[in-house]
This record gives structure tokens, C-alpha cells and sequence, in this order.
């Protein structure tokens, strides 16, 4: 199972240095390569995403292969709500993520009972049946051609969203810094901690006292919520949505993203999303189907070889340098 | 009478090519409790060869598919020893994140040597036309496909419930470590269903390939197909795997037949509300707990 040290579980609430490094990073990226901001906002906002499903799957132990769903219905929301006039950013973002956080809670407690193969299935089935009936429903989602035509009001009254993406950029990214301390406080608070102790042993938890499926289920909207926001700011800041937000390519960048930061962890998603992205940005230039080769090559050695993700690898190489 | 004949054949057809993909997995799950995504893979794998073999190196229909269907059995028993022995003992998100990896690795591969369209395949002649049966003329190839369907099958459950290999399977799948303690070499038995199942599964995306068009994302495109036969079936039940699937052919047939614009997700909702509600399989006795 995915080891935690006691020592982390305790301390994970605090503020460690290092996280500095992140933000001052993504600020850094603003001033150094303002011609890569489109991309970097993308970078943002799919690290928000795995947060999310880092949330789901990492901490809750939900094997969900449909999390992309939510993603896409955060999307569609934010799209409809800004092409019905309310063109205000943050609350269409936050009324969005709430839409597909009740979404996540009504499916939760029919889904959540499975385990195993079964729920994996059947989140799988449900995002397949959801986009197969988007790419029917065309008066609502605008089918292949997606929604377009809305434009935000400027951010907060005074921030136009211009053409050189720097209302954007820093959107998204004060959104991932809120809902990333957001969910390091769930994780750290006595319910996360016990949603660690479902994933470690759920008939345990249920021994001593605990409503594993409650808990679950609230986990699964959190998570949802997330996800939708994630899904609105990509809505806003293309100024589009299209069918792709639905479909399992969404899932599996988030999952990757997970696996390749650490599950688990949460700065995981944080790192494995910048490394990701600008992988999959120059593999893709090469060849796109060689892609696909580097995404297995890269799901195939982490698992195998690289328990913690890269995070993980980094600490293990780390203590073996000290202790030569 | 034409249309529900119509339907009974065409969807005979279809939930016999899905058995044939499904039934390995539905085995090897039972055996060793294994999330493998990847099984679609070696149906992918089968029709590319057989139908690569046919046109391009000009052998016959039979041998081709016979030849992919070995071929696929040997490398799935080199992935078995590379990759899965490792996976036994994992947890079900590793097992499940590294099929998805070998799932991703089967499609580079396939877009790498037969290209990023639908690969087009051809009928013999033999197989092309259609018979007359009075009432309505059938398609030679949809009764091909059951026939070869329909004696597989019926070898797969005589051995599966008549020999001692197949006795030793089920006593594996009810309980491995009793069976394991009773002198059964359960590991090798695996060894030996993975590579049975991995060449069933080519054989039906071989015969299967003018209805399942082959493409290179085939792995994941019906893996959700796939994965609820599994579901359904319940755990290493052969003889479900076979009801489940015809089940699932004829119902889809009849929905596009019937309610088209629907088809394609109907199906799906109905699946996923059946496995919710009965989620040991469908025709598994509920313990009274």
C-alpha cells in the first residue's frame, strides 16, 4: 500500500518551505516566458484537475476511472452560465464547481458501494454514457462544434481578459492556491485522515465506527467540486467547450499526472503536471502517436519501479545520496 | 418473423464475438483476482494479424486467423511472465494504472505498423455472399460467426466442467489457497489460462473484425463492452459469460434496430443500473447476509 511516515500524517497540516518554491516558480514563469502563458494556463488548470482526482484516488482510495466527467460538467456549466448572461468569473466558476460537486453526491452513494473492478467499470461506463449522450444532446452542448460566443466580464471589475493571457494565468492560478490549501486541510483534518483509513482498510474503519460510504461520498463531491472548478476556468479561459473535456483523454492526463507526481501526495500534481504537460506538448510536435508509447512507457516504469512518482523517486535518491 | 430472425442472428453473432473477447478475462479474473484493462489489446492484436495476414501476405482466411490466434497466445505468454506475475500481489491501482500503461503501449504499436485509420478488411468470397433460407436471405459471414462461435464455446465449457483440468480450475477459482494446498499449481494453471484466454480473445477479434472495425484505439474503445460481460458474469463463470454476452448482443442489435438514435449509450445506462443492483453478476445467487 502507499506509505505514509507517521511523522508526515502529523505535520502535513503545516506550511514547509519548499511549497514556497511552486508558486514562486509559476510566478517566475509569468515574467520569463510570457509567450508560453496559453500553455501555462493549461499547465494551472490540469493541476488543479489532479488535485482533484489526487483527492479521489490517492486519499479516499476511490478507483474511479470517470473523473473527467466531472471536469466536463464543470466545463458545460461555466459555458451556459456565461452564454446566459451572468459573465461575473468567479461565482460562474464556484456556482459551476458546486453543480458538479451535487452531481458527484447524488451518483456517490449508488457508485460508491462498489469497490474494485466494479466501481472502476462503472465510473468508466458512466463518463462513456454521459459523452455519448453530450455528442447527442447538441441543443445543449453545442455537440461537435461546442459552445462558443461568451466572453467574461473583466476579473473582479478591473482586469480585462486580453489577448496576451495575463488575466488568465493569474486566474487559474490563484484558483489552484486556494483549492490546493483547501484540500491539503481536508486531507490533514480528522475526516481525512480517516477517508486514509478507509483506503487502508474500509471494513476496519467500519468496525470502529465510521460510515465509510457517508465519508466516502462527501470525498467524492469534494472532489468533484474541484474537478468542475478545473473544468470551468478551462471553459472561461478558452472562451470554449468542446466535446474533448468529456471524453477518457481527460481522465487519463489527470491519472498520469497523479501517478507520475506521487498518489498520494499532494504536492504530486503540482510537479507531475508541469513535467506532463510540457512532455506530452513536445512528444506530440514529434509524432502523436509516439505518444502514446511515452504515456506507457511512463504509467509502466512509475508503477513498477517508482513507488511515489517522481516526488518520490527524487526523496529515495536524495537519502541515498546522504547516506554515502 | 423476418425482423425478429433478423435480430436473433445478428445479435447471435455480435454476443458471440464478445463472448469470445470476454470469456479469458472473465477466467483470469476469477483465478487471480487481476484488474487487466489491457485483455481488448489481444483482441486488437488478433484482427490486425489475421486480416494483416490475409490481405497483405495473401493466406487464406482460416489459416491467417488460426496462425494470429497462436501468435498472440505465445506473446501473451511473454507479457504473463514479464509483467503480470508481477502484478498478483499488487494493489488494484497498480494493477489497474499498469494495464492501462500496456493498453497505451498496444495502440503506439498498432498506429506504428498498420497506421492511424480503421483498417480495412475483406471477405473471402466464400464468406461474402448471403443464403437463402426462404423466409429471408442471412449474411454466409453472421453464420460463420456463430457457428465457429458456437463450438468454441461448447469446447470451452466441456472441458471447463468435464476434465480435471477444468476441475482444477474451478476448485482454483472458488478458493485458490485450499486448492493450492490440495497440490493444484495454480500459478502455472494461470500461466495457461492467460494464454488461452489471451488467444480466444484473438480469435474473436480476428472473426470479429467486419463488426468491431479494427482501429488502433480498439483497446479502449470496447473495453467498457468488455468489462461488463466481466462485471456480469461474475467471477470465472463460463457458462454466464456466454449468457451475458448473447444477452448484450441481442439487446444492442434490437436497440438500433428499434430506437436507433438512442443505440450506442441506452444500452449502457441499463448495464451500469444492472451491475449496481446485482454487482456479484447476474446470474450468481445473492448470499443471504
Amino acid at each position: 500500500m502507499i506509505r505514509i511516515a507517521q511523522s508526515a500524517l502529523l505535520s502535513r497540516h503545516r506550511f514547509h518551505w519548499p511549497e514556497a518554491l511552486f508558486w514562486l516558480a509559476a510566478v517566475a514563469v509569468y515574467f520569463l516566458f510570457p509567450q508560453y502563458l496559453a500553455i501555462a494556463t493549461t499547465v494551472l488548470i490540469v493541476a488543479l484537475f489532479a488535485v482533484s482526482y489526487n483527492l479521489a484516488i490517492g486519499f479516499a482510495g476511490i478507483l474511479t476511472l470517470g473523473h473527467g466527467l466531472f471536469f466536463g460538467i464543470g466545463a458545460y456549466c461555466a459555458g451556459w452560465i456565461a452564454l446566459l448572461g451572468w459573465t461575473e468569473a468567479v461565482s460562474g466558476a464556484l456556482a459551476s464547481g458546486i453543480i458538479a460537486a451535487l452531481v458527484a453526491g447524488a451518483l456517490g452513494p449508488f457508485l460508491l458501494r462498489l469497490t474494485g473492478l466494479p466501481l472502476i467499470m462503472v465510473t468508466l461506463g458512466v463518463s462513456v454514457i454521459v459523452y455519448e449522450a453530450a455528442n447527442k444532446a447538441s441543443w445543449l452542448t453545442g455537440g461537435d462544434d461546442g459552445l462558443t460566443g461568451f466572453t467574461m466580464s473583466p476579473l473582479l471589475g478591473a482586469f480585462r481578459w486580453s489577448v496576451f493571457g495575463d488575466t488568465k494565468y493569474f486566474y487559474a492560478l490563484g484558483w489552484l492556491f486556494v483549492l490546493f490549501y483547501a484540500v491539503k486541510r481536508i486531507v490533514a483534518s480528522p475526516f481525512g485522515v480517516s477517508l486514509q483509513g478507509i483506503r487502508e482498510n474500509a471494513l476496519r474503519m467500519r468496525l470502529i465506527g465510521t460510515s465509510t460510504l457517508r465519508h466516502l461520498v462527501i470525498a467524492y463531491s469534494l472532489s468533484a467540486g474541484v474537478a468542475g472548478v478545473a473544468g470551468a476556468l478551462s471553459a472561461q479561459s478558452n472562451a470554449f467547450v468542446g466535446l474533448g473535456v468529456l471524453g477518457l483523454d481527460m481522465t487519463i492526463d489527470g491519472l498520469v499526472i497523479v501517478v507520475l507526481g506521487g498518489i498520494g501526495t499532494l504536492y504530486g500534481a503540482l510537479i507531475g503536471a508541469p513535467v506532463y504537460m510540457l512532455v506530452k506538448h513536445f512528444a506530440q510536435q514529434w509524432n502523436p502517436f509516439y505518444w502514446m508509447f511515452v504515456v506507457g512507457a511512463l504509467l509502466i516504469v512509475v508503477v513498477r519501479f517508482g513507488r511515489g512518482g517522481l516526488l518520490g523517486m527524487a526523496q529515495a535518491g536524495l537519502a541515498w545520496l546522504i547516506r554515502r | 418473423m423476418t425482423i425478429a430472425s433478423f435480430i436473433l442472428l445478428y445479435g447471435l453473432s455480435y454476443g458471440l464475438v464478445l463472448c469470445l473477447i470476454a470469456v479469458g478475462l472473465v477466467v483470469t479474473m476469477g483465478l487471480m483476482r487481476v484488474v487487466n484493462l489491457a485483455h481488448g489489446a489481444f483482441a486488437a492484436i488478433g484482427g490486425y494479424l489475421a486480416t494483416g495476414l490475409m490481405v497483405q501476405a495473401a493466406i487464406p482466411l482460416p489459416l491467417a486467423i488460426v496462425l494470429a490466434v497462436v501468435a498472440v497466445g505465445l506473446f501473451s505468454l511473454v507479457i504473463e511472465r514479464l509483467v503480470f506475475v508481477h502484478l498478483y500481489t499488487a494493489p488494484e491501482l497498480d494493477q489497474m494504472l499498469l494495464t492501462i500503461g500496456l493498453n497505451f503501449l498496444a495502440i503506439g504499436g498498432l498506429t506504428l505498423f498498420f497506421g492511424p485509420n480503421v483498417y480495412p478488411t475483406k471477405l473471402p468470397p466464400y464468406l461474402a455472399g448471403s443464403v437463402d433460407f426462404g423466409f429471408r436471405a442471412f449474411e454466409i459471414y453472421r453464420l460463420a460467426v456463430i457457428g465457429v462461435g458456437l463450438v468454441v464455446m461448447a469446447t470451452l465449457i466441456i472441458v471447463f466442467e468435464w476434465t480435471t483440468v477444468g476441475a482444477r480450475l474451478r476448485a482454483s477459482v472458488d478458493n485458490r489457497s485450499m486448492a493450492q494446498a490440495a497440490g493444484i499449481n495454480v500459478p502455472r494453471l494461470f500461466s495457461l489460462t492467460f494464454v488461452v484466454g489471451s488467444g480466444l480473445a484473438a480469435l474473436g477479434g480476428a472473426i470479429g473484425a467486419p463488426m468491431l472495425p479494427l482501429e488502433p484505439s480498439y483497446p479502449f474503445k470496447y473495453l467498457v463492452l468488455v468489462l461488463i460481460i466481466v462485471a456480469l458474469s461474475g467471477f470465472g463463470r463460463i457458462k454466464d459469460a456466454l449468457g451475458v454476452s448473447i444477452l448484450i448482443g441481442i439487446t444492442e442489435t434490437a436497440g438500433r434496430y428499434f430506437w436507433p438514435e438512442a443505440s450506442g449509450f441506452v444500452i449502457y445506462v441499463l448495464l451500469v443500473a444492472v451491475i449496481i443492483w446485482r454487482r456479484d453478476g447476474l446470474f450468481v445467487r445473492r448470499a443471504s447476509s
